[in-house]
């Protein structure tokens, strides 16, 4: 490893950057004295430059021929990767952030929007860190560049109180669980003397399972719990959801959640392997499967209480936490594979067959949520209220929107066509296809059946929408979309119904990252 | 062409629902367009078919990766189902011409529903079907929600989501039949040929069957169907008895009996009589009838006693399913189709033609009205309707009826026994109901009369008219000839109990 091979590798990474710094220079150096409406164009334009800039930077790297990604030298010892279902990962991570940019467009929470656009963009980058990260020492620099953008993200609105809270709460749990993740670490480290995921693995299967051993895995499970938002770490979600300025709520929901499931796939991919003599895996996964079930039982119920939308979609976003933690429990069969001996497109594709449902859903359940939260936006700027009763009546007052809100949030709840409701099978399926005996078969039916329940909450919000009569006059105005938030709502809309219509689409553009040898 | 019954209805739906608001009577002609369109087509479909096995319609690769096609297919029970949805739609629309509110997307809506049901019913493989089923969902909690009457936030959601939670149940058996057959296709033939362990059988046949049997309104979760179909626009109610509950019922043939048969085999051990998954299923069918009959009887509200009579007559469906012989399933899906035509005159009768005169469903109210004065047409349209429902000869539920009894009594006596009691009590139910609504004897007094003389009611349309010719039309034409209709059914029954039930 030198550092032009550093540089090679990271490149969509350092592209961000650039980005971020372009944008602050542009806005607080050109800008300054010009309307806020010219700045936040020029500075959202600017970020989604940079988002294309860097998918470009990842496809250029990754097409140099090192598809396994940057290692030491004469080693398999990999810090980062950028293929398989790291490099569709990456790519989501770019697309949403670039679509969370446009909901900028029209919203007033801040002046300082050369900033957050900056904030935004670095928080992307490490994102893209997390993702691609097979060393412990990448993953928390990493894990600590994305949340640390996070807080600041989510206390931007200065004059909301709201905003302030949720910050600080945010920053306090997240501070708490980098702490338990850091210790987590530590025992990997202090037991293998060695930061690499793989060679971590190897060194547990050869000394055997440790007491010691689970509660590392305790520590580092406790750590990423938070930054998915299970059960029992989901505390800050429903208040920073409801606090954060909605562009960067959705920011959270999304572009953070895929970051941090690519994380607990690869460490899952690469720790939960069960290998020759080691009974350590169903203990393991065990814990995954508690949270999962944790998060399912907990996330719905406590949605079907809300009265504020923006908490009903944090609690449903723990209910989603649940199912996907689902497929990472169950990303190795019981019998165990060895890993990718045949090298086949298809045959890679099959093995990582649980890895790519998650991450079909979490790019799904990204898209589909930024634009719930786009809704909200709208709503909320028109009405001053996230509240249930504040979509009364809203087929009339923006038909195109309460028609969006119908998509997405049917979508959410699993209702076919939608994508929804085929991220949910082929999760279901995938697990179901690695793994057969009773406990996975009594968790999906536990999913199948907490989906059903979800309808409900869901329901609650659209027959406001559509059912019932606005209560008075004031609130039967009719709500004015800017037609940049509107056209990129309904193409997220369009989006989630041709996925769910055709979902090989999605299946075979994740596919296509797999490389052949 | 079948196919083109499925596009054209969700085509339909599109455009009435992007369709400016205001063009009430465009958005009526369209959707009636639409509705007899693919009326037309499930005809050509019926009359082509006749004589033919199953036929494939498209079939086309959707999802290679876990070989899952969009496979429409069509044998003649499918064919006879798509018949009975197309007179459905076209009478549900006429039924509901006079919706003035919100117009183009109640339309909307109605042909969604039609789209999923048609889609259901042409659905050859499991996972399609399942995604039919579910679109079919969304569009009726809407309908019975925005335009309903009586309670209708409750009874849709009520409605919503027991569909939902019986269509989860199907679900966990859809993703657990395809795992275990190896996760290669969803095909209904091919799982039917996967050679599925009858372990597995035996309890995945009662989850799926159960999750259907909830949309067929069995007892015991029966209860969101009469609420259901009380709240519902008279249109929305048309559909929900006439053809969702049929989806509920098809599920069960098509899927729970067809891919599961081993499922139905004795446990080897028996319990007050009961020894075997069908044993336990045919009781609850028997159970429904009777209960619902009786529950028929009582009721004070009119549209509560079509309601109940609905849960009755499916259990007559449910039953003859589960004597698992030629007569008996034969009679099964002859009776699906005889409910879905009387189920939407009733409906129509009492929810549009009555109710949206007189304004009231309370039988105590309607006696005071001497409705068989001033609207003689609701009221021998409802003696038509009401003779063809207690199973009368020379309408189609007699003969529906009569080969599910005789069906019960190869399988098992005393199912036929307590069902005839079923179907007495019917008479009864019926003989009430038009008793007190249509034909009261009190005479009026000369108060009353001026009373009346101010407030005539409106005149009877020509779409009501259309509508109560053609359901009693058909009824009494399969009633009278129904060979037309057994012909087609009998081979395929005896092809699917060939190649699915031992």
């Amino acid at each position: 490893m030198n550092y032009a091979d550093l540089f090679r590798v990271t490149l969509p990474e350092t592209a961000l950057e650039i980005a971020a710094l372009l944008v602050l220079v542009v806005d607080l150096g050109f800008l300054r004295k010009a309307a806020l409406r010219l700045r936040v164009a020029v500075a959202a334009l600017l970020g989604m430059a940079g988002c294309g800039a860097a998918i470009w930077a990842l496809f250029w790297s990754t097409g140099t021929g090192n598809i396994w990604g940057l290692g030491l030298a004469n080693s398999h010892e990999l810090l980062l990767v950028s293929t398989f279902y790291v490099g569709a990962a990456q790519t989501g991570i770019l697309l949403l952030t670039a679509v969370t940019l446009t909901l900028l467009v029209g919203s007033d929470f801040t002046r300082h929007i050369g900033e957050y656009v900056a904030v935004v963009l670095m928080a992307a980058a490490g994102g893209l860190l997390v993702a691609g990260a097979q060393d412990l020492l990448v993953i928390f620099v990493g894990l600590e560049l994305l949340s640390l953008g996070l807080y600041i993200l989510t206390g931007f609105a200065k004059s909301s109180g709201k905003s302030a809270e949720a910050a600080l709460k945010y920053y306090l749990f997240g501070g708490m669980s980098a702490a338990f993740l850091l210790f987590g670490f530590s025992y990997f480290y202090g037991m293998t003397g060695s930061t690499n995921l793989v060679k971590i693995q190897e060194a547990i299967v050869a000394s055997g399972p440790s007491p010691l051993f689970y509660v590392a895995w305790i520590l580092v499970v406790a750590g990423l719990g938070f930054k998915i938002a299970a059960v029992p770490f989901h505390l800050w979600a429903p208040d920073t959801y409801e606090g954060a300025p909605a562009p960067a709520a959705a920011f959270i929901a999304s572009v953070s959640k895929v970051a941090s499931f690519t994380l607990l796939i690869s460490l899952s991919l690469a720790w939960l392997r069960p290998g020759e003599g080691s009974g350590a895996w169903p203990q393991l996964a065990g814990i995954l499967m508690v949270l999962a079930a944790a998060s399912m039982i907990v996330g719905n119920l406590a949605a079907l209480a809300q009265v504020s939308v923006r908490r009903l979609l944090a609690y449903s976003a723990i209910a989603h936490a649940g199912y996907m933690l689902l497929g990472i429990a169950f990303i190795h069969g019981y019998a165990g594979q060895s890993g990718p001996s045949d090298f086949s497109k298809a045959a890679l594709a099959s093995t990582f067959s649980s890895a790519n449902a998650v991450l079909y859903y979490i790019l799904t359940y990204g898209l589909t949520t930024i634009g719930a939260f786009g809704v909200v936006d709208v709503v909320e700027r028109a009405t001053g209220s996230d509240k249930l009763d504040a979509f009364l009546g809203l087929h009339k007052r923006n038909p195109a929107l309460a028609a969006v809100l119908l998509v997405l949030f049917l979508s959410l709840a699993g209702i076919p066509p939608l994508v929804g409701f085929w991220a949910k099978f082929n999760l279901f399926a995938a697990v179901l296809g690695v793994s057969a005996g009773p406990v996975p078969f009594a968790l999906v039916a536990l999913a199948v059946a907490f989906s059903a329940v979800s309808l409900y909450y869901y329901l609650q919000v659209l027959k406001r929408a559509y059912v019932m009569p606005a209560v008075d006059e004031t609130s039967g105005n009719k709500i004015h979309a800017h037609p940049v938030t509107l056209a990129v709502l309904v193409l997220i809309a369009v989006a989630v119904v041709v996925l769910g219509c055709f979902p090989a689409l999605l299946q075979g553009w994740i596919a296509s990252f797999y490389p052949v040898l | 062409m079948l196919a083109w019954t499925i596009y054209l209805s969700f085509a339909g739906a599109l455009v009435l629902a992007l369709l400016p608001k205001g063009k009430n009577e465009l958005a009526r002609w369209l959707a009636l367009a639409v509705a007899v369109a693919g009326l037309a087509l499930a005809v050509q479909g019926f009359v082509a078919g006749m004589g033919q096995g199953s036929t494939v319609l498209v079939d086309l690769p959707w999802v290679p990766s876990m070989g899952i096609h969009f496979l429409l297919a069509a044998d003649s029970i499918s064919r006879v189902l798509v018949l009975l949805t197309g007179l459905a739609a076209v009478a549900g629309v006429l039924f509901s011409w006079n919706i003035e509110v919100r117009t183009n997307e109640f339309f909307a809506f109605f042909l969604a529903l039609i789209g999923g049901v048609y889609g259901v019913f042409l659905s050859f493989d499991l996972f399609l079907l399942f995604v039919f089923y579910e679109v079919a969902i969304v569009p009726k909690y809407f309908l019975i929600a925005i335009w309903g009457s009586t309670r209708r936030e409750y009874a849709a959601m009520k409605l919503v989501l027991y569909s939902f939670a019986g269509s989860a149940m199907v679900l966990i058996g859809l993703l657990a039949a395809y795992t275990t057959a190896g996760s290669h296709s969803t095909g209904l033939v091919e799982l039917a040929h996967a050679g599925l362990p009858v372990s597995f059988q035996m309890w995945c046949f009662p989850l799926v069957f159960t999750g259907f049997a909830i949309l067929a309104g069995m007892w015991p979760f029966h209860t969101w169907a009469p609420t259901g179909h009380v709240a519902a626009p008279t249109a929305a109610s048309m559909l929900l008895a006439g053809v969702v509950m049929k989806l509920g019922a098809y599920g069960c043939l098509r899927v729970a009996i067809a891919l599961f048969p081993r499922g139905l085999d004795p446990w080897g051990f028996s319990f007050i009589g009961i020894g075997s998954w069908r044993d336990v299923f045919a009781l609850l069918a028997v159970v429904g009838i009777v209960y619902g009959a009786l529950v028929a009887l009582v009721q004070t509200d009119f549209k509560f006693v079509i309601g109940y009579s609905s849960v009755s007559h499916m259990g007559f469906v449910l039953l003859g399913l589960m004597t698992l012989n030629q007569i008996g399933m034969t009679g099964a899906v002859l009776q699906m189709f005889s409910h879905g035509i009387i189920a939407g005159l009733l409906f129509a009768i009492v929810g549009r033609i009555v109710y949206e005169r007189t304004h009231t469903r309370q039988l105590a109210e309607l006696e005071t009205m001497h409705l068989s004065r001033r609207l003689p047409f609701a009221a021998w349209a409802f003696v038509i309707a009401g003779m063809a429902s207690m199973g009368l000869p020379g309408f189609s539920g007699f003969v529906a009826e009569l080969q599910v009894l005789v069906g019960a009594w190869i399988a098992n006596p005393w199912w036929t026994i307590a069902a005839g009691v079923g179907i007495v009590v019917g008479v009864a139910y019926t003989w009430r109901a038009m008793q007190k609504a249509f034909f009261s004897d009190a005479h009026p007094s000369a108060h009353e009369l001026e009373a009346e003389h101010g407030h005539e009611f409106a005149a009877i349309t020509w779409p009501e008219v259309t509508g109560v010719v053609m359901l009693t039309g058909v009824s009494l034409f399969v009633g009278l000839y129904p060979k037309i209709l057994l012909d087609a059914i009998e081979p395929a029954v005896k092809a699917l109990l060939a190649g699915g039930v031992q």
